[in-house]
């Protein structure tokens, strides 16, 4: 295992260990893992190339030129907006003391439970010509028409904005958070007391201190909004995204249509390169603190209003107005909640939810650690590959998965007969692994962040000593780290939990027979223009995302308090 | 070379990814008598195969697969559990015999059950239901009760015409019948001035425009005849009855008489296990019992002839579906498609 020798430049465990005892097998699994991870990208690049595209010159000439524009603009306004939102809540409720902040803190995380494609479906209702809104503004003025007055256009590139920072935004306000309640903390109060104004500390501290921290928050809300195919479609807004799936389902075109998902990955790869290579000379030093504490300046009078309203608009935007859309329909609909499939999809999507958790936070605790015990700079790019799955729209990466996996079974299948005349036909392809598969490549990228940074703060000294007490890297993983990483593994788990209740588009094309999820569910009454019919069940969504984000919410303010 | 306790947690760590493995394989095992791949909504299915299931005693299993159905079962190859593929819109049909997942039946009673031109030349899809693509118009506003295809582009309707988005495959499949009736020039200027008369950018589902008509943001509007049954019948949401209330459906025509349809159908699959049941299942489909279903079910058209549509789409006034052959049509869905892009119609009216 000489190729797995800690790199230069590289921080690895033991720079200086004796050759390779106990990480070998260790390293080797890292390394499977991270293929599996790749694989479905392999697929797809093969796709992609395998065909020849007739539709180059249409795609270039009128398609993509306008497609990449709107999703440039899409990509621009969701990262100014979720990073403004993110970091202006976070800086609030972590500086100042106004009253409801703890119920901010905490509610602050509660659009994570919505998915966009439902948060959609639900501003339109709340906005359009007949809904609340406009009724009220009609009944106030006497107005009869939409054509007697003028209204903003929620179904609009502006309102795709809107809508999908509103329900994108905790990504940044979680990681900013905690970095204000901790580093953030002692530097700001170092600034108090040489007389530094809030703002100044705000702008000239705070802020630089968090820009990884906002980094990996907005970049998380981009790739969402860049896979998105629901909420764009329904608005009307022709995003890249889009342009994959028309060239796909409406010219026949998969390879065209893979070319371009591919294509968005690369503007990905390389604006999350460039902002690392952006601030690859600072340094972000994790300074310890004691227990995480919230500043205590009060705000009182008009700027407590301003807190308070600043941390409330969020909230009612991205979980408030939607809860109030489908509530008001389910209301009308309770008797499904007697239908057993409904719960039986409840139950699927907990299940399937739990267990890509527990897959992804698996995988992605061994791929860190290998990473922290060799430094091996492949598996290095390898772990920040695997994060890229939640960059390409659902469907698409799911046949990246579908692809070799069938092949795998068909090729098994063959074998099998061959051999000893039993077909056992589609093992993966054709089961819940094949979702479970996709969950994990998908959402690898929810659990990347915090075990990363969980591994960060814990002392490489302690895997030393371990080792130097004759414990194997195995060892030293569940004995000492295990225990350690606790509040970062249940983070991840957590995060990617609420992620795989709302996955839709992969789970939809991977299930086998009679599987019905949540989602699944809202699906088929969306997609025969009866949203309201799935209201009950969309409403159960976000229902099961509400929990794991509270306890998501202590857990993270929990892990603040160890480091 | 790996201590003991290393392999300890890697052999654990395997263990459960393998439990959990075979735990969610086991429900694959869950199988029929006849497996189908539908991209119909199963609400929309659901009775007419309980209705098989009574009358055969064959079970039946479904997966509601929207986007890459077609994919999902080349890929399985010759594995694949799926017997039937069922889906809405001739496209999908179209690329599902492209794609090569599904095979030529030879079947007597689908012959004289579906007519010609409701069936594929070479026996690999059949359709069962039919569906208007018309003309919902403002009671209110629109004076005319006749109208046809052509017609829609004409600037008289400047600003007042509401669509859902062109790439929507509904809207495919018209363009793609004008481009089969005028040829391509013609369609390119027929999308063209239909963009110039949009009221707005093309948004929301064929209900939104109905919708917007209500709303008063525009006068005329393309959409299928189903929605409008579907709405009059909202009981859970009565504003919708009110949409419906607010329009009349116009049978559109091309210069031959007849109007646009589109269809939901059923297709074999090539490696179908149960080839024998999932034959039986489609014809039974074609049949008198399952097309009645379909009548009430869904405010479709039925294919077979003879079978009464429901009252309330005999309100709609008569509908002389076209006789242009499907696949024809779908031959000419990626050049609508293009179209579509080239006059940008989803950006909606230009000045």
């Amino acid at each position: 295992m000489s190729a797995i020798r800690p790199a230069r430049g590289w921080p690895a465990i033991l720079p200086m260990r004796r050759k390779g005892k106990g990480d070998g097998g260790y390293v080797a699994t890292a390394l499977v893992l991270a293929a599996l991870v790749a694989m479905p990208f392999l697929a797809l690049i093969w796709l992609a190339v395998s065909g020849t595209s007739s539709n180059w010159s249409h795609l270039a000439t009128t398609i993509l030129p306008e497609a990449s524009l709107v999703t440039a603009e899409l990509m621009l306004g969701v990262a100014l907006l979720t990073g403004t939102m993110g970091v202006v809540t976070a800086w609030l409720v972590a500086t100042f003391d106004f009253p409801g902040r703890r119920l901010f803190s905490w509610a602050l995380v509660l659009p994570l439970a919505v998915p966009t494609y439902i948060a959609a479906y639900a501003f339109v209702e709340f906005l359009h010509f007949a809904g609340p809104v406009q009724t009220a503004i009609r009944a106030l003025f006497g107005y009869s028409s939409s054509r007697d007055y003028w209204f903003p256009e929620i179904r609009s590139l502006p309102g795709a904005v809107l809508i999908l920072s509103s329900v994108l935004y905790p990504y940044v306000y979680l990681t900013v958070r905690m970095v204000f309640l901790m580093q953030g903390r002692k530097a700001a109060d170092v600034a108090r007391t040489l007389g530094a104004s809030q703002a100044t500390i705000f702008l000239r501290i705070l802020l630089p201190l968090a820009r990884p921290a906002i980094a990996v928050g907005v970049t998380l809300a981009l790739m969402e909004a860049v896979n998105d195919i629901g909420a764009v479609e329904f608005l009307g807004v022709r995003t890249l995204t889009f342009a994959v799936y028309s060239t796909w389902l409406n010219r026949g075109d998969l390879y065209g249509a893979t070319q371009i998902a591919l294509l968005m990955l690369a503007v990905i790869v390389l604006l999350v390169t460039i902002e690392r290579l952006a601030r690859r000379q600072q340094r972000f030093t994790l300074g310890r603190s004691d227990r995480p504490q919230p500043g205590s300046e009060r705000l009182s009078g008009g700027r407590g209003f301003l807190a308070v309203a600043a941390c409330a608009l969020p909230i009612i935007l991205g979980f408030a107005i939607p809860l109030l859309v489908l509530g008001d329909y389910a209301l009308r609909r309770l008797d499904q909640l007697a239908d057993p499939q409904l719960w039986r999809a409840f139950r699927h999507t907990v299940a399937l939810a739990s267990i890509t958790g527990l897959v992804t936070v698996t995988v992605g605790f061994l791929l860190a650690y290998g990473v922290r015990l060799t430094g091996s700079k492949r598996l290095v790019l390898m772990s920040r590959l695997a994060v890229l799955g939640y960059a390409v729209p659902g469907t698409v990466l799911a046949i990246g998965i579908l692809i070799p996996l069938a092949g795998l079974d068909n090729f098994v299948d063959a074998r099998m007969r061959e051999t000893f005349d039993v077909s056992t036909g589609l093992l993966l392809s054709g089961s819940g692994f094949a979702i479970v598969y996709a969950g994990f490549v998908r959402f690898m990228a929810m659990g990347h962040g915090s075990l990363e940074s969980g591994f960060a703060k814990v002392s490489t000294h302690l895997d030393m000593a371990a080792r130097t007490l004759g414990r194997a890297p195995g060892a030293t993983l569940i004995e000492v780290l295990l225990p350690l990483m606790r509040p970062a593994l249940l983070t991840a788990f957590l995060l990617v939990f609420v992620e795989a209740s709302k996955e839709l588009s992969a789970t939809i094309l991977l299930r086998p027979f009679d599987f019905e999820t949540l989602a699944t569910f809202v699906y088929a009454q969306t997609s025969r223009s009866a949203f309201e019919e799935g209201a009950v069940a969309a409403l159960l969504i976000v229902l099961v995302g509400i929990l794991p984000v509270a306890i998501l919410n202590r857990s993270i303010l929990a892990e603040t308090a160890r480091s | 070379m790996t201590s003991l306790r290393t392999d300890r947690f890697t052999r654990t760590a395997t263990l459960t990814l393998a439990l959990l493995g075979s735990a969610f394989a086991a429900t694959a095992a869950v199988a029929a008598d006849v497996n189908i791949y539908t991209s119909r909504q199963p609400e929309l299915i659901q009775p007419v195969l309980d209705a098989f299931t009574e009358e055969t005693g064959l079970s039946t299993a479904t997966i509601f697969i929207d986007k890459g159905l077609e994919e999902r079962v080349k890929a399985e190859g010759a594995n694949s559990p799926a017997d039937l593929i069922m889906t809405v819109d001739i496209g999908r049909l179209d690329a599902a015999k492209q794609a090569g997942v599904v095979q030529p039946v030879d079947s007597a009673v689908l012959a004289e059950n579906i007519p010609d031109s409701f069936r594929d030349g070479e026996n690999e899809w059949f359709a069962l239901t039919a569906r208007g693509r018309v003309v919902y118009a403002s009671k209110e506003r629109v004076d005319t009760d006749a109208i046809s295809y052509e017609e829609l582009a004409d600037p008289k309707w400047k600003g007042r015409l509401c669509t859902r988005s062109g790439q929507h495959q509904y809207n495919i499949a018209l363009i793609a019948a004008y481009i089969a009736h005028h040829g391509e020039e013609a369609a390119r200027d027929w999308v063209t001035g239909l963009r110039d008369n949009l009221a707005r950018r093309p948004e929301g589902g064929d209900r939104d425009q109905a919708k917007a008509i209500f709303a008063g943001e525009c006068d005329i509007a393309i959409g299928n005849t189903y929605y409008v049954g579907q709405m009059t019948t909202n009981e859970k949401e009565p504003e919708q009855k009110e949409w419906a209330k607010a329009i009349k459906v116009i049978m559109p025509t091309f210069d031959n008489g007849l109007t646009h349809v589109n269809v939901s159908g059923v297709a074999l699959a090539k490696n179908a296990p149960n080839k024998e049941n999932a034959i039986k299942l489609m014809e039974f489909l074609s049949g008198d019992t399952a097309q009645k279903i379909y009548a009430e079910l869904n405010y479709e058209y039925p294919v077979e002839p003879g079978i009464e549509t429901s009252d309330l789409v005999k309100s709609f006034g008569e509908l002389k579906p076209d006789t242009l052959a499907l696949d024809e049509v779908a031959a000419h869905r990626t050049k609508a498609s293009e179209i579509v892009d080239e006059v940008n119609y989803d950006g909606g009216p230009q000045s």
